[in-house]
This record gives structure tokens, C-alpha cells and sequence, in this order.
């Protein structure tokens, strides 16, 4: 460079060369603003839309289950719920330990929603707590701007006000599994903190019924997830209400009078095979499920001799003893031998060298049908049964409803009992029938095995003569065809046991009810748990004590009602099932009357009744309530 | 000259420029008085009092005799550095990188002012080189230093837009002093293939992992390109005519990241739309084309390369800025000169307007001092 002139020569044509650049880049610039404001528009407008409105789920409200008059069994009670979404939360840890101060939450609670946090997408609400009481939820309230990620959810639980008394029959609510999410196509709203399904007994039955629809709210969100506006809103759609052919003042008595035992009530109507009363004890209080059960209470029911958790009625089946033997008289009588042949007991019957036994020892004497009946004769069923065969006992005991389960009953996990005969055992156990066990059979030992519901089933049909089938559905009549028996027989054998009961000398002469126009018919049983006779009565231990057992039908004349009673281990039928059979036939009859004999039971037990709900107004129960929600109260 | 006929120099400023710095700055105010939901605080009281007081110093510093800067550019510039220093030593000491220096009514950052001094400097230098020496290689030895130090010290803080900005206001003063052409070829040839090479090489994870997001911001949408994707979703969905003062939502509801700051143009972008972006670009075109004019008719090397190096530089600033905004650049945190928040970036971009004002106003001088600087 050797002049000044030369030199700023160099100087403008660099200084334009850099100028055109920035022109360059201005232009750049403009054409890219160009580019994004008015090709792209669309997309970016859409992209913020999808950023400012977010679509949150309503979970629909559970459909209510009533009993047949209407009354609530099952209904969904209003609560505060805290969810947390982990994905709007930067330091998770921190946001956990500030929670857990201010709702003192159990360490097994933060477990469990620390794995949550682990297991679920982070953009979906995890619970942190549920059943937040007012003050506790009005603290967070309070908080919420320093609580990023935390919104606060008012949402419903599942409210039973008789508790344990429905406990199995309803079974409980709790989250969907994931099973059962991937089922649905990965919906949503099965991962939503508030949407419950039903887990066991009627609630899992009727599941989709009472579901109902999710609705959804539009919402106008910030970056941080905050809800800052509605904009719209689909209501919901609540889920059906059912309405049950339980009675629930006699489901929430005959619970009750069970009392301190471990048995179970069913009561069917005999016309139309809808059951007005399911009741197994002790039972689990579905309300302790319905927010998720701490492991210690799980523990305690697990533990329990009397399986709390079992549903006695339907999963449990006992031998049926001596209620077994209206089945051999009427396979008798269908076998053609008359009600009035009479066989004489002698307090045993002689099978080769062994000898059956009787129950009484020094025997019946001469004993026809009615008697073998009222009196429970070991020696005339043995007899008979022997005389017509396993078969003809088989085929009866299936005309009248044992050894099946029942397709038209809404619970989860029949036990469809055993109801013997030679193939059964030839495909059990691959051996030949002995004529020693077609003995045992006839006076409902042995091989044979029923549970509760089959009981009242059996009775059931004994009393109207119809293949009547259970149901919990009100109006959902069962009544069947008539049976293939001559009606004369089971008039016979009704009359039998109406003798049982209301006779001079029946073994269940003691549960006559106290009502002057309406008398039950009933058969005691009594299921041996080991060897007989070294059990009776008491000072042995519980477990090994026999099961009580009684089935009846009232009224005699035009019988209405069948009910079975079942007491493990509570001693015979005639003292632990037909008192309480009584009781609630009685009930269903004349409540009062029912009840002034209940209560001086309570006070012999010394129990106050805290399950039952029996005499709480319908009004006090709280209900749902609609504000903040649209949509209907109580779905129609 | 030291006669203050003050109307009649005032009257001499160019007009255009002036009106582009305070349209900027008034529109500022109310994209930030929108940001803050409606409301004077926190924002746009502050920066209103802010404005209004360097806009002032502005005018008063296109007053001054641009010998002054010749005169005082090396001392500048050594303040600068000590001031750099002593920030790094500070910032050791206490414990954690600090880049300010708390002087009671503002948080100064030295680096801001070095981007004024190491133009200020450099054209000293060159206006001062024989210019039988100008594209000898040793007389990169200087302006190498004096640029190195100060990058380096902004680096360690670190600050690497900054460091850039320091380092283009000064590389463009080197070229424009007229360093061999040579040096620009190669040392762009080099870079291109070097650059590759570095983020393969050198960077690390992170550092690679931020390079490929600006590359693909929409492949982690929620992780680092959060911001460029939420940005780019403001401006985009503004339109053409915006969605109205006070009506945008990615700012009121908090997905744009930095609203008031760095992101002021997409949060002003979403309620002006095309309209209000294209005003922007205009003013700052107006303003450093006017700088670019003035050095083409300045008729001394110093106020040339002074007057190309500050338009340079706020060019710098302003690109880097709107192209990290519209997804063109990675997140580099650069503030928006004169309309995003803050007091530092606005003291910096003040003072270079209003040293470019003042060389504007005295272009025609021909003798600054002794010496080979005369053309």
C-alpha cells in the first residue's frame, strides 16, 4: 500500500463490501420474518393454540347402586383431592419433602407416590393425597403459587353407608390395572387419579354400566401447566344407576345378627330368584378401599380365621349336612316309595361291617318321610338312598340347583361346589362309586360340598317348584319352568319341614317364627368339620367346632321367601343358623319385633352396632352436589 | 468547536437516527408495559427512566469532540481491561462467575464497554500506522493482543456472545484498516473447515448436543430447544398484523422463555406480527446504514473505521440477536440492543450511538492530530 489515496480506496470498497453484507443479512432477516409470520403462520398459530389450551379429562361419576327401594347402597361422596403433574415440577424431590410437611403424609404414602412417579408418564396428574380435609386443602390453597406442578381436584370417592354389611357384595373400587388399561387402547382416563373401576363383587360385575362417560374441559393453561381459565366444558356422563333386588334395611340386619360369627345370610324370593339379601361376616368395609387400603389393614384382613375377604355366600362351600336331605326325599318320592313307608331306626344303619350312625343314638323308631325330615333321621335317608342309588339323589340334587354356578347371578368367583355321582368320582379320583359313600351322600356328607347361595337356590326351588335362578337385579325375573317333580312331593317335603319347624318335636322347634299368621318351613344341617361325635358342643377350639347350617321358606302355604343360614363352626344347625334365619324372616315380616330380639343379642354380645346403618336417615348421607360441576346431580 | 451553538448542532444530527433510537426505545416500553401483563411494573417504569436518562447522555455525547476518543482510547481501553480483571478476580474470589461490578445506580459490565473501547482502540491504531505498513504481518501483532486479552478475560467469565461481539467489532476493524485480504480468505477458508472439526473434536457433549438443537430444534422440543421452538411459535403465529397489544398469549402464559430480555422481539413479534418485526429491522437498518454512511464520507481514518466498527458492532448484536429469535442461530443469550431489558446493554448501545452521532457530526474534519492519520 503505497498512497493514502490507494489506501482509502481499499478502505470504501471494504466498508461497502461489509455494508452489502449487513444489507445482506438485514434482508435475510426480513425475508425469514416474512417467512415464519406469513408462510408458517398457520402452523405456528396452531402450535400456540395447542400451547394455550389444554383439554383436561372429567372422569365420569360412578352410576349409583340402589337396593330395591330405591335406597342408596352405593353413591359417591364429594372430596379433596391433591394431584401433582411431575413433568410441570423442576426439583421433585424438594416439592415431595415440602408436601410431606405440610400434609404429614405417611412414609408408606410417599413410597407409593414415588413409584408412581416412576411408573407413570410425567405429563399425567400422579395422587399425592386424597380425602384432603378442608383445613388441610385450604393450607395448600394458600400455596399454591410456590407449588408449581401441585393442583389442587375436587372429585368424588365411593361412599357405602352400610359398610361391611355390603361389603362382599358389592366388592370395592380402586384404579384400573394396567392390564386393564392397555385392554382399553391405553384410554387416558384409565391412568387418571380419580377414575375407579370396580375390583370385586357387584361393583366389578356391573362395571361398565355404572362407568358412565368421561366429559372434558377445555382449559386455557400457562407454560407451567397452571389452569388459568375455562373456556369450555363437556359435562360428563354419569354412569347408570342399578338398582338392585337387595332389600338393604334386611341385608344390613341379617349382618348384624350374624354377630360375632363367621357364617353367612342369603334370602331369595322364591318367585322370581331376585335376592334381597347377600351377607357374609365379618366382612371388609368397602369404604376402606374405596381411597386405597394401608398394608396394615390389608394385613389384619389377610390374617384373619374368619377371611373377612372371603365371600362365604358364593366362594364358600360347606357340607351341606342334614339340609341335603330334602333332595333324598324327593328323589324317594320320585322314585316312587310312598311318605308314609316307614323305616325303623334303631339309631344305626348296618352297611356290611360298618355302621352308619345316627345322630340319635338310641334311634328313631318307626320313622316315615315327615319324621325322617322334622326329626333329621340319618337311618331313613340311609335307607332310601340306598334303595334309589346315587344316580336318582345326583339327578335331583341338579334339578334343584346344586352343583352349578349361576350365569344369571352378578358376582365374580362361584364356587360351583360338588354335587357327587359315580362319573365325578371316576374322573376325580379315578375310582369305582362305593355304596358306603351313596350312604353319605343321602344325609349331605361325604363328596358333597355347597356353598350358601346353592342352599338357598335348592330351597328356593323346593318352594315354588320353579328352576328358579338368583339374581341381584331388581325386575330381572328368574323364575324358570317348572320343575320336572310331581308337585304333590314337594308339597311332602314342604310339609316336612314345615314340621321341622312349627311341629312338637322339629329340630328347629325353637325358631318358630313369633308371628301369628306367617310360619316358615326349615331343615337344619349340620356339617361335620371332624369325626363325629367327639365334637359336639363346646371346649374345643373354634376351627374344629361343626358348621351350623339352615334353609327355610316362608310363608308354608304360598311361599314367598327362601333363606339359607350358614355359621362355621358355630355347633348345630338348630341352635348357631335357624335362630337367625328366624330372626330374619321375622324381619322381613315385623321389623320391630325383629328388632327388640336383636338388640337384647347385642347387649348378650355386648356389641354396639357400628357397621350397620340401619337406622340413619337417608337425608343425612351426604350426596354429591353439582357446584363447580355441570351435569346432573343424581343421574336419572 | 468548543463553542456550544447547541440548537444549531442539534439541529445537524441525523435526524432519521435519532428518530430510529426512539421509536426502538418507546416501542420497547410498551412491548415490555404488554410482558408485564398490563402494568408499568416491574419493567417498563424502570426502563422508561432508564431510556430517558441515556437517551439524554446520548445527545450530550454526540456533542463531544470525537478527538476526545482519539485521545483517550488506549486509557479506555486499559480501564476497560483492569475493570475486566478485577470483575474475574471478584468473581474468584467470592466464589462463582460474576460479569458486573455493582456501582450503586447500575450493574456495570465491563465487557459491554470493552465492545466500545477495542473499536475505539483498533482505530486509533490503524489511523496512527504508517500505511507502508499496513499489510505487514507485524502490525497484526498489536490489534492481535489488544483483541485477545480482552476475548479472552469475557471467555473466562464466560460470556461467549460477548466474546464474539468483542471479537467481530474488532476483526472488522482489522479488515477494514486494511489488512491483507489474504488473511480474511484463508482465515475464513480455515474456519469453515476448522468449525466442524472443533464441535466434533473439542466440544463437549452438552456443548455438541446445543450445536445439533439450534441445527434441529423441533428434535428435543422440550429440552434445550424449548426456547427457539416457543420463540419461533410467537413470531410465527403473530401473522402479519399480530394478535394485538396485550393479546399474546405464548408470553402471558409464560412459554416464551426470557419475554422481557432476549426474547423481547418474539414477545413483540406475537401482538405486531410481520408488521412490527419489519419496523424493528428497519430502525436498526436506518441507524447502522446511516453509521456505514458516515464512514464512507468521513474524511479521517480514525473517524472511518470508528464510525464502521460501532455500526459493526451493534449490527453484531442486533443479527445475532433476531436470528437466535427466529431460529437461525443457537441460544447464545444477547440481549436486543435498546429494547430489551436491562441497563448495561442499553448504556452500551446508547453510548455507541451516540459516539456514532458525534463522529456523524465532525466527518468533515480532515486533521485530528500530527501525524500519518491524515489522508
Amino acid at each position: 500500500m503505497r498512497t493514502d489515496a490507494e489506501r482509502q480506496h481499499t478502505f470504501t470498497r471494504r466498508a461497502i463490501f461489509v455494508g452489502g453484507l449487513q444489507a445482506a443479512a438485514a434482508a435475510l432477516l426480513g425475508g425469514r420474518m416474512v417467512y415464519l409470520s406469513v408462510f408458517e403462520s398457520e402452523k405456528y398459530s396452531t402450535l400456540a393454540e395447542e400451547n394455550r389450551v389444554a383439554v383436561r379429562l372429567i372422569p365420569p361419576r360412578r352410576g349409583w347402586i340402589v337396593d330395591r327401594n330405591e335406597k342408596p347402597i352405593a353413591i359417591n361422596q364429594p372430596e379433596y383431592r391433591l394431584e401433582m403433574v411431575p413433568e410441570q415440577i423442576d426439583d421433585i424431590p424438594a416439592m415431595l419433602s415440602r408436601l410431606q410437611s405440610f400434609l404429614k403424609l405417611p412414609p408408606e404414602e410417599m413410597q407409593r407416590i414415588r413409584e408412581e412417579i416412576d411408573a407413570k408418564p410425567a405429563y399425567l396428574p400422579i395422587e399425592i393425597a386424597s380425602n384432603v380435609d378442608w383445613q388441610e386443602y385450604s393450607a395448600i390453597n394458600v400455596r399454591l403459587p410456590e407449588l408449581d406442578g401441585v393442583q389442587p381436584v375436587r372429585g368424588f370417592t365411593r361412599y357405602y353407608p352400610e359398610g361391611a354389611a355390603v361389603g362382599h357384595l358389592m366388592g370395592y373400587v380402586g384404579a384400573p390395572t394396567r392390564e386393564q388399561w392397555l385392554e382399553h387402547d391405553r384410554d387416558p382416563l384409565f391412568l387418571h387419579p380419580a377414575f375407579k373401576v370396580g375390583k370385586d363383587g357387584v361393583e366389578r360385575e356391573l362395571d361398565e354400566r355404572l362407568r358412565g362417560k368421561q366429559g372434558a374441559r377445555r382449559v386455557e393453561v400457562n407454560a407451567r401447566g397452571r389452569i388459568i381459565r375455562d373456556l369450555e366444558t363437556q359435562p360428563d356422563v354419569p354412569g347408570e344407576t342399578v338398582r338392585l333386588s337387595i332389600d338393604r334395611d334386611l341385608q344390613a340386619f341379617s349382618a348384624r345378627r350374624i354377630g360375632p360369627e363367621s357364617g353367612s345370610v342369603v334370602v331369595i324370593d322364591t318367585r322370581t330368584g331376585e335376592i334381597l339379601t347377600m351377607v357374609s361376616m365379618p366382612a371388609f368395609d368397602p369404604n376402606d378401599f374405596s381411597d386405597g387400603i394401608s398394608q396394615k389393614e390389608w394385613d389384619a384382613l389377610m390374617g384373619d380365621e374368619m377371611r373377612p375377604l372371603i365371600n362365604k355366600c358364593v366362594q364358600g362351600v360347606y357340607p351341606p349336612g342334614s339340609t341335603f336331605k330334602p333332595v333324598t326325599a324327593l328323589a324317594a318320592l320320585a322314585a316312587g316309595i310312598s311318605p308314609d313307608d316307614r323305616v325303623v331306626c334303631s339309631g344305626g344303619y348296618q352297611l356290611g361291617r360298618h355302621r352308619f350312625a345316627c345322630w340319635r343314638r338310641g334311634g328313631h323308631g318307626a320313622t316315615d318321610l315327615y319324621k325322617g325330615i322334622y326329626q333329621s333321621c340319618n337311618v331313613y335317608f340311609y335307607t332310601r338312598g340306598r334303595q334309589i342309588g346315587i344316580e336318582a339323589i345326583h339327578d335331583m340334587g341338579a334339578k334343584l340347583g346344586l352343583g352349578q354356578s349361576y350365569d344369571t347371578l352378578q358376582l365374580p368367583h362361584q364356587n360351583s361346589g360338588i354335587l357327587p355321582d359315580p362319573a365325578w368320582k371316576r374322573d376325580r379320583y379315578n375310582q369305582d362309586w362305593l355304596v358306603g359313600e351313596t350312604l353319605n351322600s343321602s344325609i349331605g356328607q361325604g363328596y358333597n360340598a355347597m356353598s350358601p347361595l346353592q342352599l338357598a337356590v335348592m330351597a328356593a326351588r323346593v318352594a315354588s317348584g320353579h328352576a328358579v335362578m338368583p339374581t341381584l337385579l331388581a325386575g330381572d325375573s328368574h323364575q324358570g319352568a317348572p320343575l320336572d317333580i310331581d308337585p304333590v312331593h314337594l308339597q311332602d317335603v314342604r310339609h316336612g319341614m314345615d314340621l321341622c319347624v312349627n311341629g312338637p318335636a322339629g329340630t328347629a322347634g325353637r325358631s318358630r317364627l313369633p308371628l301369628s299368621d306367617v310360619r316358615m318351613g326349615g331343615k337344619t344341617g349340620t356339617a361335620q368339620v371332624r369325626a363325629l361325635a367327639k365334637n359336639r358342643g363346646g371346649g374345643i377350639p373354634w376351627k374344629y367346632r361343626d358348621h351350623g347350617l339352615f334353609i327355610a321358606f316362608a310363608p308354608v302355604e304360598n311361599p314367598r321367601y327362601a333363606i339359607s343360614v350358614t355359621v362355621e363352626h358355630g355347633g348345630g344347625g338348630s341352635v348357631a343358623a335357624a335362630p337367625i334365619a328366624k330372626d330374619v324372616m321375622t324381619f322381613i315380616y315385623d321389623k320391630d319385633k325383629a328388632l327388640a330380639s336383636l338388640r337384647r343379642l347385642e347387649d348378650a354380645w355386648g356389641i354396639t352396632p357400628v357397621a350397620g346403618d340401619l337406622f340413619r336417615r337417608p337425608e343425612t348421607i351426604r350426596t354429591e352436589s353439582a357446584d363447580g360441576l355441570a351435569g346432573t346431580t343424581r343421574p336419572a | 468547536m468548543a463553542s456550544l451553538a447547541l440548537p444549531d448542532r442539534l439541529n445537524r444530527l441525523p435526524l432519521l437516527t435519532v428518530v430510529a433510537v426512539l421509536a426502538l426505545g418507546g416501542f420497547s416500553l410498551l412491548v415490555l408495559y404488554s410482558a408485564a401483563g398490563g402494568s408499568l411494573r416491574p419493567w417498563a417504569l424502570n426502563q422508561g427512566v432508564r431510556f430517558a436518562a441515556m437517551f439524554v447522555m446520548m445527545l450530550g455525547i454526540s456533542q463531544l469532540d470525537m478527538r476526545i476518543w482519539m485521545r483517550f482510547a488506549y486509557p479506555i481501553y486499559g480501564l476497560c481491561l483492569i475493570l475486566l480483571l478485577a470483575v474475574e478476580i471478584i468473581g474468584q474470589v467470592g466464589g462463582g462467575s460474576q460479569r458486573w461490578l455493582n456501582l450503586g445506580v447500575i450493574n456495570l459490565q465491563p465487557s459491554e464497554l470493552m465492545k466500545i473501547a477495542v473499536v475505539l482502540a483498533l482505530a486509533r491504531y490503524y489511523h496512527f500506522l504508517p500505511r507502508a505498513n499496513v499489510k505487514s504481518w507485524k502490525a497484526l501483532v498489536f490489534p492481535a493482543t489488544l483483541l485477545a486479552l480482552p476475548a479472552a478475560l469475557v471467555m473466562l467469565q464466560p460470556d461467549l456472545g460477548t466474546a464474539l461481539a468483542i471479537l467481530f467489532g474488532g476483526t472488522a476493524i482489522v479488515f477494514l484498516g486494511g489488512a491483507s485480504a489474504w488473511l480474511f480468505i484463508t482465515g475464513g477458508a480455515l474456519a469453515i473447515v476448522a468449525i466442524p472439526l472443533a464441535v466434533k473434536f473439542l466440544l463437549h457433549g452438552y456443548q455438541q448436543k446445543r450445536v445439533l438443537i439450534f441445527l434441529d430444534p423441533e428434535a428435543d422440543p422440550l429440552g434445550a430447544g424449548y426456547h427457539i421452538t416457543q420463540s419461533k411459535i410467537a413470531i410465527g403465529s403473530g401473522g402479519i398484523g399480530g394478535k394485538g397489544f396485550m393479546s399474546g398469549t405464548q408470553s402471558h402464559l409464560q412459554y416464551l422463555p426470557e419475554l422481557h430480555t432476549d426474547f423481547i422481539f418474539a414477545t413483540m413479534s406475537e401482538e405486531w406480527g410481520l408488521i412490527g418485526g419489519l419496523f424493528v429491522i428497519a430502525c436498526f437498518a436506518i441507524i447502522i446504514a446511516r453509521g456505514v454512511g458516515t464512514a464512507l464520507t468521513a474524511r479521517t481514518i480514525f473517524a472511518q473505521l470508528v464510525a464502521m466498527g460501532m455500526s459493526a458492532t451493534l449490527f453484531f448484536y442486533v443479527f445475532v440477536n433476531l436470528a437466535m429469535v427466529m431460529g437461525f442461530a443457537p441460544v447464545v443469550g444477547i440481549p436486543l440492543p435498546l429494547m430489551s431489558y436491562g441497563g448495561s446493554a442499553m448504556l452500551t448501545a446508547t453510548l455507541l450511538v451516540g459516539i456514532l452521532l458525534s463522529v456523524h457530526g465532525q466527518r468533515d474534519r480532515t486533521r485530528l492530530t500530527e501525524g500519518p492519520g491524515r489522508i
